[in-house]
């Protein structure tokens, strides 16, 4: 069995050559690739893992986003809500005060205008009635009634008596001038001369009178006396009575205002009244008018 | 008939001599790196890669997971060696299913060039790795009087690999051309198949016992 020592040597050298050869052509770039592919693969890996990380991330962060948000929604919407009722709470306070303020406003204005149209009526009423009192009496006022009124003059100088009489005697001695009878028209001869007797007898003066004309009394008769007065005319009934319906119709609104205050806020007692005005406003003038 | 390829003699010239088992270990060793050449040329670090690529890649890692298994630590710095010695002893038994090919690794002379490589390569390693003082200790181990017995056993392992290698590949070849003298239809298909499996055995056999030998230089010092 022979070994050939020359092949031996060259099979050793090619030996080596070949563990050169094969390791610069096939376990360098063999590993290589594969530790290339691995890193790249840990690489990738390692991103895939930093993107799932990311992504986790980025849910968290969104999720908290949208908690926060929801959170922040919630609480400007109960913030908003709260406001708007406030709000709403103010300007339903404001209107009410405002419709409460314009209410009184307009009830005072109503209670005002009313109040001087019920004036205004009555005055003109008042007025209207002695207008029509006043021309019945001059109408009818002829010789007959000034004879009677005469009469009921002098009967009424006989009558005086006590302190009203003291006083006009007293007027009358301190009167140096001539005594002045006045009468709405002129008094017939027979009435002057039962007149002039009368003041003669009642007063005991010899003093002479004279008769005036005064279209202002009304069918009545006056003696003056140095400020005292005694007088008969329907005139003065007349101003008596006119003057106690302007006292009446004066208390009367203090009481109606008074009983109105007590209950505002019922909308029939300022509204009632208010058409009842109307339809005197309306029906009024015209049977005014018509009496004229 | 020849018993080794050693015998055919192409030229020569005083010492020098061209025979067979040269011309055609060189047409391996042209053969393997040419090939590792074209297929590395292009090497991909894709996710996907060529056929021929991860063919070699399974080839070389399945070395390098081999030497792992056997006890070295780092493989890599084992593997150009290893692995070259089971590369080329497993492509040169492989060949012989090719016609008129005869394997180098059937000469006595390749088999002892390769087994005097792995024994220079374990003093290398050991002494590489531990270092000259560390790795002579090696040899009186257990005790000094083992001494004479380490270096006989060095030599004789040294010396079984060359001959188990030369015989079974020589006597595989041998089988073969026997038998086709006795029955050229069949039986010498069949023993070719037993030879290529025989072969990959060897190359198997060889490139561990190596790895072994490696193995056990580089080992005492780390225990």
């Amino acid at each position: 069995m022979p070994i050939d020592w020359f092949t031996v040597v060259a099979q050793i050298i090619n030996f080596l050559i070949l563990v050169w050869l094969l390791k610069r052509f096939l376990y360098k770039p063999i590993l290589k690739a594969i530790d290339d592919r691995e890193k790249r693969i840990a690489a990738e890996l390692a991103q895939a893992e930093a993107k799932s990380a990311e992504a986790l991330r980025e849910r968290d962060n969104f999720r908290k986003k949208n908690e926060d948000f929801d959170q922040q929604r919630v609480a400007l919407f109960k913030q908003v809500t709260d406001a708007a009722n406030v709000e709403r709470q103010r300007l339903l306070d404001e209107a009410r005060k405002e419709a409460d303020t314009l209410r009184a406003k307009r009830r005072s204005a109503l209670q005002n205008e009313r109040q001087q149209l019920s004036d205004q009526i009555k005055r003109w009423t008042q007025k209207e009635v002695f207008e029509i009192a006043r021309k019945l009496l001059v109408d009818l006022a002829d010789t007959n009634l000034e004879e009677r009124i005469g009469a009921v003059f002098v009967e009424r100088l006989r009558a005086l008596s006590g302190t009203e009489k003291e006083q006009l005697m007293v007027a009358l001695k301190s009167q140096t001038d001539s005594l002045c009878v006045r009468s709405a028209f002129e008094l017939p001869q027979s009435v002057q001369n039962e007149v002039e007797t009368a003041i003669k007898e009642v007063f005991a003066t010899e003093g002479c009178s004279h008769f005036e004309i005064a279209p202002e009394i009304v069918s009545g008769i006056e003696l003056s006396v140095n400020g005292q007065k005694v007088a008969w005319s329907i005139a003065d009934y007349l101003g008596t009575l006119e003057k106690n319906v302007s006292e009446t119709l004066d208390s009367t609104p203090a009481a109606n205002a008074n009983s109105q205050t007590v209950a505002p806020s019922e909308p029939a007692s300022t509204t009632q009244p208010y058409l009842q005005r109307d339809e005197q406003l309306e029906l009024t003038p015209p049977a005014a008018k018509g009496v004229r | 008939m020849r018993i080794s390829p050693d015998q055919l003699v192409f030229w020569r010239y005083g010492f020098f001599e061209l025979n067979l088992t040269i011309v055609t270990t060189w047409a391996l060793m042209l053969v393997m790196s040419a090939g590792a050449f074209l297929i590395t040329r292009h090497l991909k670090a894709e996710r996907t890669v060529t056929r021929w690529q991860s063919f070699l890649e399974i080839i070389v890692t399945m070395i390098q997971q081999q030497i792992g298994e056997v006890g070295l630590k780092h493989p890599g710095r084992y593997l150009s060696f290893i692995g070259t010695l089971f590369l080329f002893i497993a492509v040169s038994n492989l060949c012989t299913i090719l016609p008129g090919y005869e394997p180098p690794s059937g000469s006595l002379s390749t088999t002892s060039a390769l087994a005097i490589t792995v024994f220079f390569a374990v003093s290398f390693f050991g002494i590489k790795e531990q270092g000259l003082g560390n790795y002579l200790k090696t040899y009186l181990e257990p005790t000094f009087i083992m001494l004479p017995f380490n270096i006989i056993s060095e030599f004789s392992r040294t010396f079984a690999l060359a001959i188990r290698l030369f015989g079974n590949i020589m006597s595989g070849t041998m089988i073969v051309g026997i038998l086709l003298m006795i029955a050229p239809l069949i039986f010498p298909v069949l023993m070719d198949l037993l030879g290529l499996l025989t072969g990959i055995v060897q190359a198997y056999i060889f490139s561990i016992l190596a790895t072994v030998y490696i193995a056990a230089a580089t080992r005492i010092q780390e225990d």
